[in-house]
């Protein structure tokens, strides 16, 4: 039954992501990769990686999706009908190639891993004194916590990458409005935008929380948070802030800003990102809220995109 | 063998047979009305149905109320998907195009 269950996942994921690479139709192909997106999470899910397969489909399907039918937009809006011209072959054949390459390379990465390393054992041993129970919060606040607070940063340079696009009459205005203003089903995208908003907070609120000891956290959340900020964008119940809103730019920094002054005040007690003993969770649990507002903010207006003038439309 | 060991998979073939109805009004419906109407009315019963299952599957009520949680946000977004997609095939055969 398992293995039935896990071969037609399995052929469903190729099938899906050879769909999305051969459509010729742009957004059939976007379509399709939204679909890959969730059966890889079916996959995580299948291998008990819950943490993974919510932000496999929280980022991987429902961002990304997101920002590929925008993409779409904008491109058609702009007058690009998004037909690939013919490729020569000695392009098709060098990107053959360096895909064989690189998933031969994966793969020999994932089989050097033996089955019996026991990397969660060791963890599982190391995690008593930390006062939570989920060891992927574990290994992302407190073992491999610099990484983490790296990722933080990254996400910020993100954003500063997308905003340094603006032209200089567009900087610091707001970025483009995603609401379907004169489109006929715009009360309907109000209504869903009203009701979802408030709800993404409450979800997100309670992922962090379950987040110490289920799956869940910060990435998660943030995403959570997100997407309720979109939607209610696209709906036209809120609107986004100008690039130099004060609110805007404490929510886009409170997150790496908590996270660096909790590691820098490590040093103190002796080392970069040293949690006090007894206080694990407490400094965990302040930081992963912090982060999760901060990511959510950020891929919200990393998605809404660079700011634009007054008066013109993205 | 206890009632909830037939109810379960009983119910879950239930669900299958209305996703099953549900894929089948998409693909033989003539026009896009029908085929949503199918689509989002045919699966949600089906994902209804497959959530009871998953519900007496658990047997706590601290996890049928969650699972009834997902359940509701899956209409709220099939059902808030449906009007948009509705209307704008609506307008779209109005003006005559097929975008």
């Amino acid at each position: 039954m398992t293995l039935a269950f896990d071969m037609i996942l399995c052929l469903m994921i190729v099938g899906t992501a050879a769909a999305a690479l051969l459509m010729r139709n742009a957004l059939a192909a976007i379509v399709f990769f939204i679909v890959l997106g969730n059966l890889l999470g079916l996959a995580w899910l299948a291998m008990d990686a819950v943490n993974v397969a919510m932000a496999e489909i929280a980022i991987g399907a429902g961002v990304t999706g997101v920002l590929l039918i925008l993409t779409r937009q904008r491109l058609n809006a702009l007058g690009d009908d998004l037909v690939s011209a013919e490729l020569p072959g000695w392009l098709r054949a060098g990107a053959l190639l360096a895909c064989a390459g690189f998933t031969a390379m994966v793969g020999s990465a994932v089989m050097s891993v033996p089955p019996a390393d026991d990397l969660g054992g060791s963890i599982a041993a190391l995690m008593p004194g930390l006062g939570i129970e989920n060891p992927v919060t574990g290994v992302l606040l407190a073992f491999r916590a610099y990484d983490t607070l790296l990722e933080a940063f990254v996400l910020l340079g993100a954003l500063i990458a997308v905003w340094s696009l603006a032209p200089r009459v567009a900087w610091p205005h707001a970025p483009a409005a995603l609401a379907l203003a004169e489109y006929e089903g715009h009360d309907v995208a109000a209504a869903f935008g009203r009701l979802l908003l408030p709800l993404a907070l409450i979800l997100a609120v309670y992922l962090v929380w379950a987040g110490s000891d289920l799956p869940g956290g910060a990435f998660q959340a943030g995403t959570v948070l997100a997407g309720g900020l979109i939607i209610a964008a696209i709906g036209g119940v809120i609107s986004w802030p100008r690039a130099d809103d004060f609110y805007l730019r404490v929510a886009l920094v409170l997150g790496p800003a908590v996270f660096l002054i909790i590691g820098a005040a490590g040093i103190a007690l002796g080392r970069f990102l040293f949690y006090p003993p007894g206080f694990e969770k407490a400094f965990i649990v302040a930081i992963e809220y912090g982060l999760a507002l901060s990511i959510g903010a950020t891929l919200a207006l990393q998605l809404a995109g660079p700011p634009v003038a007054p008066g013109r439309k993205g | 063998m206890t009632l909830t060991d037939y109810l379960v998979p009983a119910l879950l073939y239930v669900g299958v047979f209305f996703y099953a109805a549900g894929s089948l009004g998409l693909l033989r419906f003539q026009d896009a009305e029908s085929r949503l109407h199918a689509l989002t009315k045919a699966d949600n019963v089906g994902l209804g149905f497959v959530a009871l299952a998953a519900a007496l599957h658990w047997g706590s009520v601290a996890a049928a109320v969650k699972i009834a949680a997902v359940w509701l946000f899956a209409l709220m977004a099939a059902g808030a998907t449906a009007q948009l997609m509705a209307r704008r095939a609506k307008t779209s055969a109005e003006r005559g195009s097929d975008e």
